[in-house]
């Protein structure tokens, strides 16, 4: 009996279960985690500006930009100066983009004037397109024109660009098998070279995305009289640290917006990625 | 209706600014109603040569065309190698493909896309986007797409190369059990013997350097059920017979490393 007993205890001893050693790869954090993150932020800064770590001039506590941007709000001057901002980006970008589109199509699909507009295209591209502001405004006027323009030019180029990049590197089987099955050169560019470039053009949207919002800001910084760009300049120039940073948080939520939207247009047109 | 190869040659300006000699001297037909094999090493030209007749290359000189054909525009379509489904479209989408682009109605789309997704035994997947499927299902869909303009000329290049054994051997015998139900004329390329063997009713041998057709070899066996005992030992004999023609090429090319 003892001798049994002993034996059972050494082959319980001998057992070495096998366990997951790349686990931590797997483990996935709560959803909430960023919500933690952002909101640990807050709550250091407020403290710290309360304790008078820094002066309200410089950097003011949330709670303070909190109720500075609430009364602005009940005041419309937010409402305005959005709208007109989000008019312009809206325009701009729109242009832009379809003409980037379109022309990024034909340059990529046309031989000849690719070998002859490519190399235009890409001489003009390292020009910061701010520093044709003042060259805009004197051809075209002090109004909208000047800051849609230079919007679109800067939404332009990089989608421009990433078209022309994508319709380069179109499966060629994809090109044939169309070609077999009796497709004309129309229906090749808009049911194979179109939805086969399209991750790359939607590369170049969020990128122009980017650059179209700095555009925005800068040109209503220059000149504007409304606009979020035009109204943080404006209270900055009165030294209104708190109102300024209504302006900030704004064009911080309003980047977010623009990227999740995107996002979320790409997850709907190309739900075969 | 039946294709005619006609003195086709293919010479190209290779890397090193050599001209060489891909296709020589090829002459060979395709009935109608039949299955044409094309099988050679690696290097021999048998794509090229498929690419020449599915008119996706031009001959340096030759030609290849329909005889026989009676007043309507010859058809044909091509099961790719790479497959070369669209892959922002749903198999149902792709396999309409090639109905869409002959301008065919709505309801005619609808039939014979139905149709030929349950002849290829892909019923249940219209809505599915490439990328779901497996290799296997994913070639299947590629057949349907060109089963469904009902071509007069089938061109099939290496469509299973990419499959793994066990896939393989079965879509073989679908694609022999589908052949049967629509009797298309096929140009099918290879470099698998046994395959050529278990599928053709003529078997082209090409050689390669320069790439030509070394012998033609009718295959007298019955169509459906090669691989029963019965047929055991012919087939062998044909699978040897060929593997001989072959062989030496099959050598150069592996020593070439091609």
């Amino acid at each position: 009996m003892q001798q049994v007993a002993v034996k059972q205890v050494v082959v319980k001893q001998a057992r070495q279960t096998i366990r997951n050693r790349v686990a931590f790869m797997e483990k996935v954090p709560p959803i909430y985690a960023p919500v933690i993150g952002i909101l640990g932020l807050l709550v250091l800064w407020e403290a710290l500006a309360r304790m008078g770590v820094f002066k309200p001039d410089y950097l003011p506590a949330p709670t303070l930009i909190l109720s500075a941007g609430w009364e602005m709000l009940l005041s419309g001057e937010i409402y305005t100066n959005l709208v007109a901002s989000l008019i312009r980006i809206g325009a701009g970008f729109a242009i832009g983009a379809s003409v980037g589109i379109i022309i990024g199509l034909v340059l990529g699909f046309f031989r000849w004037l690719d070998a002859l507009f490519t190399p235009v295209v890409y001489s003009l591209y390292p020009i910061p397109k701010i520093a044709l502001l003042p060259l805009l405004i004197l051809w075209l006027g002090i109004g909208e024109t000047p800051k849609l323009v230079i919007i679109a030019l800067g939404v332009f180029y990089p989608v421009v660009l990433n078209t022309h990049a994508g319709v380069k590197n179109v499966d060629r089987s994809l090109i044939k098998a169309a070609v077999t099955f009796g497709a004309k050169p129309f229906n090749i560019i808009r049911k194979v070279i179109l939805p086969a470039s399209l991750p790359t053009i939607f590369a170049g949207l969020k990128m122009a995305a980017g650059y179209s919002m700095l555009l925005m800001i800068t040109a209503e910084m220059i000149a504007a009289e409304k606009g979020i760009g035009a109204m943080i300049m404006h209270y900055g120039n009165m030294l209104m640290t708190t109102n300024l940073m209504v302006g900030v948080i704004i064009l911080s939520m309003l980047g977010l917006l623009i990227n999740r939207s995107l996002e979320w247009i790409e997850r709907k047109v190309l739900p075969w990625k | 209706m039946r294709i005619t190869v006609e003195n086709v040659e293919k010479r190209y300006i290779d890397s090193n600014k050599q001209e060489v000699t891909a296709l020589k001297n090829i002459n060979c037909t395709i009935a109608e109603q039949e299955f044409v094999v094309l099988v050679g090493p690696s290097g021999c030209g048998k794509s090229t040569l498929l690419n020449i007749v599915g008119g996706l290359l031009s001959p340096s000189s030759g030609s290849v065309y329909f005889e026989g054909v009676q007043g309507k525009e010859p058809r044909l379509s091509i099961v790719f190698q790479e497959i070369a489904l669209f892959p922002w479209r749903t198999v149902y989408e792709n396999v309409i493909f090639g109905l869409e682009e002959r301008g065919a109605s709505k309801k005619e789309q609808q039939e014979k896309g139905r149709h030929y997704i349950e002849m290829v035994g892909l019923s249940g997947f219209e809505s599915a986007y490439p990328k779901q499927l497996s290799g296997g299902m994913k070639q299947r869909a590629g057949i349907a797409r060109a089963l469904a303009v009902e071509p007069d000329l089938l061109l099939m290049d290496e469509p299973f190369s990419a499959l793994d054994a066990q896939t393989r051997t079965i879509m073989q015998e679908e694609l022999l059990s589908i052949w049967d139900r629509t009797k298309l004329s096929t140009l099918y390329v290879t470099h698998n013997i046994q395959e050529a063997v278990y599928l053709a009713d003529r078997v082209i041998v090409m050689s390669r350097r320069p790439g030509e057709i070394k012998s033609i070899i009718p295959i007298n066996l019955p169509k459906i059920g090669r691989d029963r005992e019965e047929h055991r030992l012919e087939f062998e004999r044909y699978v040897d017979q060929i593997w001989q023609l072959i062989r030496n090429d099959a050598q150069a090319a592996l020593k070439e490393g091609e």
